[in-house]
């Protein structure tokens, strides 16, 4: 079993929704990104979507592929990703990471040697966006074989039939993207997000999370009334790049100054 | 149109794809809209009302049949096998791509869409696309790389007369495979009202083969024609191929014939042993972009890599996956042409025949070049010639120095 149903249980009998930050792996840099990555769990994050840096991210909006190109001009690569979350590992055994990404570098890495070495790595999960249940099998046998969960998304264009395809054969937790766009675009509300969570839940037991426009502490604490989990992600990533310099480095601060923004949205989580 | 089993001409399966190619690789979004698609494809494809509209806009609107031309001074000039051109440079806006722009922009109607959106390389498809938006009056925007739109300024002008916005992509290496991430970000943002037409027989099922079976009237023309011209089927059909759908359009109702040689020209920009070509199945390797798997550009950690080649159409780092299915299967030969034999076949097909081919079919004709001359004069050639060179003339002029 991977640290994410023990996660979903410890919050249930919490009684709190989970928080799901994004990050980019190596961005700005393999360093600052590692340190940032570090400094989650202790900001507040009770589960961590890592990013895995692709040169043509076409579902995800400027923030998200800015965040990738600069990973990767650091020398950001799935290899360096999959290190990052092992040195993660050392100190922390709790916290489950999702690594969220396309699929052609996973399918070039090898499937088969992807999966075990995430495993190995302490990888709790994958969620590949342009992977849609029709074409994911081939991932899915591998992956569950070594342990990862494969997390599928729901969509506001997903009808019953459609969701019902979708949860058969997720596992971990199913993520709602609360708009049709791409990520860091404009926000559902929360009584239309609600009402999709309730649903996804006539048809599947596993968690729910919602994603897509969350920015604010105000609107983590909305969403997250609403379903077992609200993520974080553009907003999280524009708070590195507001710190950074004009060449794209990192000053000493850009780590702390991420940390706090993570916090304040916790705080926001914490008391739906 | 009835397929006999196991032809090459039946892919792909029910779930899209041709051998492991092709399929659907994308947000969870489009899903609903592509499954939708497929189904409302099939059906008008077999609902004689659109066929009827279908072949009225290809006859009186896009000019067609396109001629198939002898093209007696270049025969002469090679001194072996007959040269006929595809004349699909003679369609309405000056190229084979408003085959499909029409076809899909008809279907986009059925649907109830009322936005088109299109990427464009070269921007002969975004042209094309401006088009058919203009004539069924559609909201359209095209996509296309800020270094094309510099290099391609006449088309984009012609865009913007026609009606579309031009949206300049300065992401990535802001050329054709990053206007496509933009217009499938779009697409995923509008769904609800938009419809893409997409420029190649690329992407996710069903386009690979809605384009093919739109495109696939330069085929089936061509049999007809040199049936009545020589009283027989051609020895060999040579197209150039960057997304391949000009000459999956000419090759398709070839398929079956196992007699019939098809080669296929890859753009090798600077060569493909160097890093500066866009040969995706001569130097690529298999991988997923943009809804489909295919073969790629791309590094040992499955990045793409930028590709290069004179032509802003073919430069794209991909290649449609049916292309790579009938590499795998022996079916066509795949064969590459320079930036520099390009721009010398094009300057020898303006002064031998008075046409002014595009840089991308200029790849085909520099092929011609080599295997004419080795072939029977009682052999027979036929070249896609895809599109005009008009657009082009400004690269051209600062590949020969020359300022205008």
């Amino acid at each position: 079993m991977s640290r994410l149903p023990k996660t979903f249980e410890r919050l249930n009998r919490e009684k709190r929704a989970a928080f799901i930050t994004f990050i980019t792996g190596g961005d700005p840099d393999f360093e600052t990104s590692l340190k940032i990555l570090k400094g989650l769990p202790a900001a507040g994050a009770d589960i961590i979507e890592l990013g895995m840096p692709f040169t043509d991210p076409s579902a995800d909006g400027p923030s998200i592929d800015k965040a990738a190109q600069r990973a990767l001009a650091s020398g950001g690569s799935l290899k360096n990703t999959l290190k990052m979350v092992a040195e993660f590992r050392h100190d922390d055994q709790e916290t489950p990471i999702v690594l969220m990404g396309y699929f052609n570098p996973v399918y070039t890495y090898g499937i088969e040697s992807f999966s075990t070495d995430a495993a190995e790595a302490g990888v709790d999960g994958l969620i590949i966006v342009d992977l849609p249940p029709e074409e994911d099998e081939e991932l899915r046998g591998p992956a569950n074989t070594a342990g990862l969960d494969v997390v599928r998304l729901i969509t506001p264009t997903s009808d019953d039939e459609r969701i019902q395809t979708i949860v058969d054969g997720a596992s971990g937790f199913v993520y709602y993207v609360a708009v049709a766009g791409i990520t860091g675009a404009q926000s559902s509300t929360a009584q239309i997000a609600g009402d999709a969570v309730q649903r996804i839940k006539k048809h599947t037991d596993l968690p729910v999370a919602i994603g897509f426009g969350i920015r604010t502490q105000e609107q983590a604490r909305e969403m997250a009334k609403v379903c077992d989990a609200a993520v974080v992600g553009s907003a999280i990533v524009e708070t590195i790049a507001a710190d950074l310099d004009k060449n794209g480095k990192a000053s000493v601060e850009t780590a702390s100054k991420t940390l706090e923004f993570v916090k304040s949205l916790a705080a926001g989580v914490r008391s739906a | 149109m009835t397929y006999t089993p196991n032809s090459l001409r039946s892919g792909p399966d029910e779930r899209g794809h041709f051998g492991i190619y092709g399929g659907r690789y994308v947000s969870e979004t489009l899903m609903p809209l592509l499954l939708d698609l497929e189904k409302q494809f099939e059906k008008a494809w077999q609902d004689p009302a659109y066929q009827e509209e279908l072949a009225y806009l290809n006859k009186e609107y896009i000019g067609r049949p396109s001629p198939l031309y002898f093209a007696e001074r270049m025969t002469e000039h090679f001194g072996g096998a007959k040269i006929y051109l595809k004349r699909e440079e003679l369609n309405h806006t000056g190229a084979h791509k408003i085959n499909h722009a029409i076809g899909q922009v008809l279907l986009a109607k059925r649907m109830g869409k009322t936005r088109v959106i299109a990427e464009t390389g070269a921007g002969q498809h975004g042209v094309a696309t401006a088009t058919v938006a203009a004539l069924f009056n559609m909201e359209c925007t095209v996509f296309m790389g800020a270094v094309d739109i510099e290099r391609q300024k006449p088309n984009v002008f012609r865009m913007k007369l026609l009606g579309a916005e031009v949206k300049p992509v300065t992401s990535g290496s802001a050329t054709l495979k990053d206007a496509m991430n933009d217009a499938l970000r779009d697409w995923v943002t509008n769904v609800h009202d938009t419809f893409y037409i997409i420029g190649t027989v690329a992407g996710p099922h069903p386009y690979p083969k809605m384009v093919r079976d739109f495109q696939s009237i330069i085929g089936q023309e061509t049999r007809a024609q040199i049936l009545e011209k020589e009283g027989r089927l051609p020895d060999k059909l040579i197209a150039c191929v960057g997304g391949g759908s000009n000459a999956i359009g000419l090759f398709h109702p070839f398929l079956d014939e196992p007699d019939i040689s098809i080669d296929a020209v890859e753009a090798a920009g600077h060569g493909v042993d160097t890093d500066q070509h866009a040969a995706s199945i001569l130097g690529g390797s298999p991988g997923v972009l943009h809804g489909n798997r295919t073969m790629l550009l791309q590094d040992e950690d499955g990045q793409i890599q930028e590709a290069h080649s004179i032509s802003a159409g073919l430069d794209y780092p991909g290649i449609g996956p049916e292309h790579v299915w009938l590499n795998e299967k022996g079916r066509i030969n795949y064969v590459n042409a320079t930036d520099e034999e390009a721009m010398e076949a094009f300057q020898l097909c303006c002064k031998l025949e008075g046409i002014i081919p595009a840089l991308e079919s200029s790849h085909a004709l520099a092929h011609l070049a080599r295997i004419a001359p080795t072939l029977d004069k009682d052999k027979i050639i036929v070249l896609n010639l895809s599109g005009r060179g008009d657009k082009d003339i400004f690269t051209v002029a600062d590949h020969l120095g020359v300022e205008i």
